[in-house]
């Protein structure tokens, strides 16, 4: 369960505050309820029937002044604290520049290395370079607390240090048109090693983190139908189904035959799915994305055999 | 009845004029029918609004989508927002109880401008029209929720233009009453109504009133700047044409965060009047109620930017910010600390008023505490534009407004229609109404804390337990208001007739028949002592 996962720094610092408001919260709500459920009940008119007639009491108005406002202060001096940490990137960041356009996320890292899921080691500080390419959306890390917005015309940051090895939603989090709730994609954190060899090696350099990403969801392999399996261990079921559920991208079930829309180089196409679509569609995906999804999916390096057993599992589908 | 030996005026309700029927009704400008004009247009549109989050919530049931498209439930959200906004919860208790009661509850016989009063309602039914034209003309129904920020605003193709242009239209309605009640305070009261004998209810009237007068200008000018942006392609707000969006979610809030209390002060008002009644004794600490609307009313015009901590302003506004919207909390938690005083040592008759009283305190504390939650910084940067905010504002907005306006509504009922509603079956609503409130509004907190986004079509499928169970809750809450309103509506018809003074009341409504005649007063009474002034007495 990703609930209230702490997989940042932030996401602890956050957190720290959120507790001590949810604390005050209960007990003051408890409190209130409490007493309006004891007053009912002491003072109905059957038990009292005669009310006292009391104006007021300004020790009383005084108490619950000042001992709200303490706490109230105390709360937005704690969240200022936790905040400015949070919003603080260090000097030694790495820094990544994040676009956001209708409806899709792309990060450049220094080197000029760009991805559209996000790759981060673990316990080194990132800081995001947060820009827009058209209309404002929100940069959002559920898993580790930290959110802001990608405006027009500016260049907002923040920053984060995963503390656990995981993938973890981007949401954009401002209403930015038709498929808003598609715009997605992941950070994956994994050990430094991987990701230093992904980074600085050359352009076939492996993605890192596949093996866990895919071992997370799957563990047996070995039981299933060869087409799934690969699809399982290259990560494709994280976005595709294959039971007709909405994901990140369309389902697989029933997909070979489906006649669709697709854009290709600006404009929409309608094809019918076969073979060679296919295998284009694994091989560079970028070329033809379905109409209504967004282009999220990265590169995916299969042999031949392995395309051959997709392929064909995708069409018993 | 017909304890009034002298009832010379008849009720307001029996055409007098030369029009009768509907024509009398939508030529009136007595401030009670013009209260029961925007009752019946309110309540429709809130049946509307309540019916489009029905449809939202049925697409949230599945992971998969096929009732709508993505564009409609887009444009559904949208239009769910402006609806409940600008035409329930803004004019809200004002346009209705405000209208019907201010006069009676300083002892007028009508408010200071009777004929502006009536053209506010026509204003108000102006912008409604325009909304419901805007879905079915131009590019289609806006898509851009209730917000309308820039620059998705100023790019869709869907007809923002016009939708824009009734929320004009809308403002215009709401600063014409804001004139209204503000004149008819400080002119119309009856001899010996100083301002501390007034009503707790005149004085959250009157703090709305400044609010609604100083801040709608500013969202009708931001607006017209959309639409001449829209139309002449001036940059003001477009970065791409020297523009900057941020100006644009400045002066949005700097109307749309005081609005919040446009909204939510006029409920205060009628819980401070519901629960002395039933309480029968003086409500605990007037002044401290009197000053606190007063002080909410400004300070709550100074937090605005508390919407935008993570657009990226300044490390010196978020700190300023986040400081004054926790001051802002205080005057609310000293209206709770007095009201749950009042019923100290009180004779307490417990009746439906009461209880939808006491459920709007509970359910506002909550809406409060999930507020405070954000303006702490640390929080607000994970719970930001995720549900979170959506189950805040809806504790606030419906748990708070939207209870208050019930409690209200059954409180003052006797008084408008002359006759009584069935207390069990409104107790029988009670329990759907609130078991399927919180279901639905406190599964959307957790579903915030998870990291749900708002305005999502489709959800990931970590969140779909919750959203299942927030479903189900609008169906216990839609059945619960349908029992609510159905009791209402027969009791209009078939009910029996109400009492003068059915609970017991002191302020100067309960003491002329029910419904209350043409002008209000037979002789304009003279004031002499407060409000709430209950004669130290036996119960019965």
């Amino acid at each position: 369960m990703e609930w209230m996962n702490q997989a940042a720094l932030s996401a602890q610092k956050s957190d720290a505050v959120f507790f001590y408001v949810f604390g005050l919260s209960v007990v003051f709500l408890i409190f209130i309820t409490a007493l309006m459920i004891y007053f009912v009940v002491r003072y109905s008119k059957k038990r009292h029937p005669k009310a006292e007639q009391i104006e007021g009491h300004v020790g009383l108005e005084i108490v619950w002044t000042t001992v709200p406002l303490v706490l109230f202060l105390s709360i937005f001096y704690y969240g200022w604290t936790n905040y400015e940490y949070m919003s603080q990137a260090p000097r030694d960041a790495m820094v990544v520049k994040v676009t956001a356009r209708q409806w899709s996320w792309s990060f450049e890292y220094p080197n000029g290395k760009q991805s559209k899921v996000l790759f981060a080691p673990i316990n080194k500080p990132m800081k995001m370079e947060v820009r827009s390419a058209d209309v404002v959306h929100g940069f959002f890390v559920p898993s580790f607390r930290i959110k802001i917005d990608a405006v027009p015309s500016r260049t907002n940051t923040t920053w984060f240090q995963a503390t656990k090895f995981g993938s973890y939603d981007i949401e954009c989090t401002v209403i930015c048109g038709v498929d808003h709730s598609l715009m997605l994609s992941k950070v994956i954190v994994v050990p430094e090693d991987e990701f230093k060899a992904w980074y600085f090696g050359g352009e076939d350099a492996p993605e890192p983190g596949k093996s866990f990403r895919a071992g997370e969801a799957h563990p047996g392999l070995k039981d299933m139908p060869q087409g799934l399996a690969v699809l399982t261990a290259k990560g494709c079921v994280a976005c595709h189904s294959v039971d007709g559920k909405p994901k990140v991208g369309p389902t697989l079930k029933a997909l070979y035959g489906r006649e669709q829309q697709i854009l290709v180089a600006g404009a929409y196409k309608n094809i019918t799915v076969d073979d060679a679509y296919l295998r284009r569609s694994i091989t560079s995906p970028m070329e033809q994305v379905v109409r209504g999804y967004p282009p999220a999916m990265p590169q995916t390096r299969l042999t031949e055999q392995e395309l051959d057993e997709v392929v064909r599992y995708i069409k018993g589908l | 009845m017909s304890t009034h030996a002298s009832t010379a005026q008849p009720s307001y309700l029996v055409d007098t004029g030369a029009r009768k029927g509907l024509m009398a009704w939508l030529t009136s400008t007595d401030h009670k029918r013009v209260g029961l004009l925007y009752l019946y247009s309110m309540v429709s549109f809130f049946f509307v609004g309540a019916g489009i989050g029905l449809v939202m919530r049925l697409v949230q049931l599945t992971t998969f989508q096929k009732l709508i498209s993505a564009q409609t439930y887009n444009a559904l959200f949208t239009l769910h927002g402006v609806i409940m906004i600008f035409l329930f919860v803004v004019p809200g208790l004002p346009a209705v109880f405000g209208n019907f009661f201010l006069p009676i509850l300083i002892g007028a016989k009508d408010v200071a401008f009777p004929r502006l009063n009536l053209a506010s309602w026509y204003f108000y039914m102006a912008g409604a029209i325009l909304a419901i034209l805007a879905l079915f003309t131009g590019g289609g129904a806006p898509d851009t929720g209730w917000t309308f920020y820039a620059p998705f605003s100023l790019k869709t193709g869907t007809n923002i233009s016009l939708a824009v242009f009734a929320a004009f239209i809308l403002g215009f309605s709401s600063m014409l009453t804001a004139i209204n009640f503000i004149t008819t305070i400080h002119r119309l009261r009856a001899p010996g109504m100083t301002w501390f004998r007034m009503p707790l209810m005149s004085w959250a009237l009157y703090s709305t009133a400044w609010i609604q007068l100083l801040a709608t200008p500013i969202l009708a000018i931001t607006l017209v700047l959309v639409i001449l942006e829209r139309f002449f392609g001036i940059g003001i707000f477009d970065p791409a044409k020297g523009g900057d969006p941020l100006l644009y979610q400045h002066l949005f809030w700097i109307y749309s965060h005081p609005a919040v209390y446009i909204m939510i002060l006029p409920a205060m008002g009628a819980i401070s009047e519901i629960i002395p009644t039933f309480a029968r004794r003086t409500i605990f600490g007037y002044k401290a109620i009197a000053f606190s609307s007063m002080s909410i009313a400004g300070v709550g015009s100074l937090v605005w930017a508390h919407h935008m901590f993570t657009s990226g302003l300044s490390g010196l506004a978020l700190m300023t910010f986040s400081l004054l919207t926790m001051i802002v909390a205080v005057p609310s938690a000293i209206k709770v600390f007095n009201w749950v005083s009042t019923l100290y040592k009180g004779s307490i008759d417990f009746q439906p008023p009461l209880f939808f009283a006491l459920s709007f305190i509970f359910l506002f504390c909550i809406g409060g505490l999930t507020g405070v939650m954000q303006g702490a910084l640390a929080i607000n940067v994970h719970i930001h534009d995720t549900y979170f905010i959506v189950g805040h504002f809806h504790y606030v907005m419906f748990g708070g407004t939207g209870f208050a306006f019930f409690a209200a509504l059954l409180y003052w009922f006797p008084k408008m229609f002359g006759k009584m509603y069935s207390k069990k079956a409104i107790y029988a609503s009670w329990y759907p109404m609130f078991i399927g409130f919180n279901m639905l509004y406190f599964g959307m907190l957790i579903l915030g804390m998870m990291g749900m986004p708002r305005r999502y079509y489709v959800h990931l499928p970590q969140y779909h337990s919750l959203h299942v169970v927030a479903t189900v809750g609008s169906w216990l809450l839609v059945l619960g208001l349908l029992i609510f309103f159905g009791t209402l509506l027969y009791a209009i018809f078939k009910g029996p007739k109400a009492e003068d003074n059915p609970w017991g009341g002191v302020t100067l409504e309960w003491t002329i028949p029910s419904p209350p005649p043409l002008e209000n007063f037979e002789e304009i009474p003279i004031v002499t002592h407060g409000p709430y002034h209950f004669e130290p007495q036996e119960g019965k």
